[in-house]
């Protein structure tokens, strides 16, 4: 007890002491901190608006011509007409369903052709050269051939947004697929699970921050391939109305129409945000 | 039920592992592997579970599998091996789930184990959110679940800090002197072979082969701390290691080089 005592009086002494001669003395630079942002709430919509409200004023000044660019009011102006008469609903309807269909078959067969890839030596040999040889083709180029096979109305469109949809997928799962730690399967193998039970309980929960990831992707390349997908035979769609507002070179309507489809990506990132919130809260 | 194994060899390519390993387990009896590092421990362990064929040699059980157990040979692993997923409670029953069990009889199983290895408060915890030795815990309620003919530890220690690994090493024999279950212990760290072991099994460094088997009669309850005796044992261990690991180690940096 003693020695105790005796020791946090030195240590206040020797503190005293460190006190007493202060003037040589200098903090130890820092040199920590940075790489690491943190989110700051509103900056966003803020450097949004700036922009939107600068390039506002440069046409109402006529330093941008209206020739070159339309004015934000004016895009606005065609999006209000949009909703008015009831066009929005009609052709954001009609983009809606070929998006979900295509991506929804485009998502489950790039599952399940990932997991296959990942978990049979047969079809990693067999598909994956496929894979790779078949994803970097823009299926734009193939249009004209979806067409042939799927016919002109909604098949072809369908078919465009599912092929754009697929590869990313298998790649992310199979790539998931593999890095799912091998000592939870060799786990689940030495407690006798079964294989059913090992690929759904270990492998796909596993694997799905990537699937989760892919999802995110290959939800953008939907919405890129939506105009690509409309643009032969389409009446009504979100990209058949920026190809008609195109041709026009009815710019204001373009412009509207290119909004509705990035507040369509916002509005599918911000769900898929959702998702992984739920599906992966086990990572905290 | 007990464990026989018949001269076990195996070859990695070019590399001889293990070399005629012969050994039994006896019902009841821990049995602690310890060898240089790369000496084959961990692949002498997959074989015993079945999880890897040797090259020659065979692994035998003998005697009825005790009634009830759901999984006779059965792995606790040095990195717990737990689905960060999965809540404490989820990754017991996970086991179980491919078992004929009603719901109820689960739920009776899994809080037994909890409650027989303290964990009955962390049922819906997450495995972020548990240190080292309560992860380590859950691995072996988890085991526990199963009722093991012989449970087959891999250093299971081995990533806790000491002070836990003390408190580990007591739970595990409070476990052992209440449920008296078979272990094959392997573990690079004299101390808890010396604290754990019925009998400790000495290899060589690769290719793995048994140098010697030491015997310590004590019980495990009256093993403590300080024990001349067991010292003495710890010595003598060390003394046998002490060449092969300096050795093992110099050859692992000849492959490097
Ligand atoms: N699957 C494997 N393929 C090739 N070599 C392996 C494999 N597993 C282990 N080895 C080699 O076998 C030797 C023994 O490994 P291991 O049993 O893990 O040793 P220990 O657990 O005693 O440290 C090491 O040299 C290791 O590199
Ligand atoms: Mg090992």
């Amino acid at each position: 007890m003693t020695s105790l005592e005796q020791s946090s009086l030195d240590q206040t002494s020797g503190g005293r002491a460190a006190g007493e001669q202060r003037e040589g003395l200098r903090p130890v630079p820092y040199r920590g901190g940075g790489f690491r942002p943190v989110p700051i709430r509103l900056i966003g919509p803020f450097v949004f608006l700036a922009i939107v409200a600068l390039w506002e004023a440069g046409s109402r000044s006529g330093v941008i011509s209206n020739l070159v660019l339309p004015a934000p009011s004016e895009a606005f102006e065609a999006f209000s007409y949009l909703v008015e008469s009831g066009q929005l609903w009609r052709h954001l309807s009609a983009s809606l369903q070929r998006l979900v269909i295509g991506w929804t078959l485009g998502t489950a067969l790039g599952i399940t052709v990932g997991l296959a890839i990942g978990l049979f030596s047969l079809a990693r040999a067999g598909l994956l050269p496929l894979v790779s040889a078949l994803f970097p083709i823009p299926k734009i180029a193939l249009l004209p051939l979806f067409v042939i096979w799927f016919g002109i109305g909604e098949g072809s469109k369908v078919a465009t947004i599912l092929f754009g949809t697929f590869f990313p997928t298998v790649i992310a799962t199979y790539g998931g697929v593999d890095n799912v730690d091998r000592t939870l399967v060799r786990m689940g193998q030495s407690f006798g699970l079964s294989w059913r039970s090992i690929v759904r309980k270990i492998i796909l929960p596993g694997a799905m921050p990537a699937i989760l990831s892919g999802c995110r992707i290959s939800a953008s390349i939907g919405i890129i391939l939506l105009v690509a997908a409309e643009m032969i035979g389409a009446e009504y769609g979100v990209g058949a109305y920026i190809l008609m507002a195109g041709s026009l070179f009815a710019t204001d309507q373009l412009l509207a129409g290119v909004a509705i489809l990035s507040m369509l990506g916002l509005i599918v990132s911000w769900l898929i945000g959702r998702l992984e919130r739920w599906l992966l809260a086990w990572r905290g | 039920m007990d464990l026989l194994l018949r001269g076990i060899t195996h070859r990695y390519g070019a590399t001889e592992v293990l070399n005629g390993i012969d050994l039994t387990v006896s019902e009841g009896e821990i049995v602690c592997i310890i060898g240089p590092s790369g000496c084959g421990k961990s692949t002498l362990l997959r074989f015993i579970g079945g999880l890897e064929r040797p090259d020659e040699g065979e692994v035998l059980l003998s005697g009825e599998v005790p009634a009830g157990s759901l999984n006779p040979l059965t792995y606790v692993f040095q990195d717990f091996a737990l689905l960060p997923w999965r809540s404490v409670e989820a990754n017991v029953s996970l086991v179980l789930e491919d078992h004929p069990l009603s719901a109820a009889e689960r739920e009776t199983i899994v809080a037994d184990v909890l409650e027989r290895t303290g964990l009955s408060d962390f049922r819906k915890a997450l495995p972020r959110q548990l240190s080292g030795g309560m992860k380590q815990r859950v691995a072996i309620a988890r085991a526990l679940s199963v009722r093991p003919a012989v449970m087959l530890m891999d250093e299971p220690l081995s990533a806790l800090d000491s002070q836990t690994r003390e408190l580990l090493m007591d739970d595990l024999v409070a476990l052992w002197q209440r449920e008296r279950f078979t272990a094959c212990y392997v573990t690079h760290n004299l101390a808890e072979a010396v604290r754990l072991g019925h009998r400790i099994v000495v290899l060589s460094r690769r290719p793995g082969r048994i140098r010697t088997v030491v015997e310590i009669d004590r019980d495990l309850g009256a093993r403590e701390a300080g024990d001349p005796k067991l010292d003495a044992v710890q010595r003598e261990l060390w003394q046998l290691l002490r060449d092969e690991a300096r050795a093992a180690d110099r050859e692992i940096a000849d492959d490097v080089a």
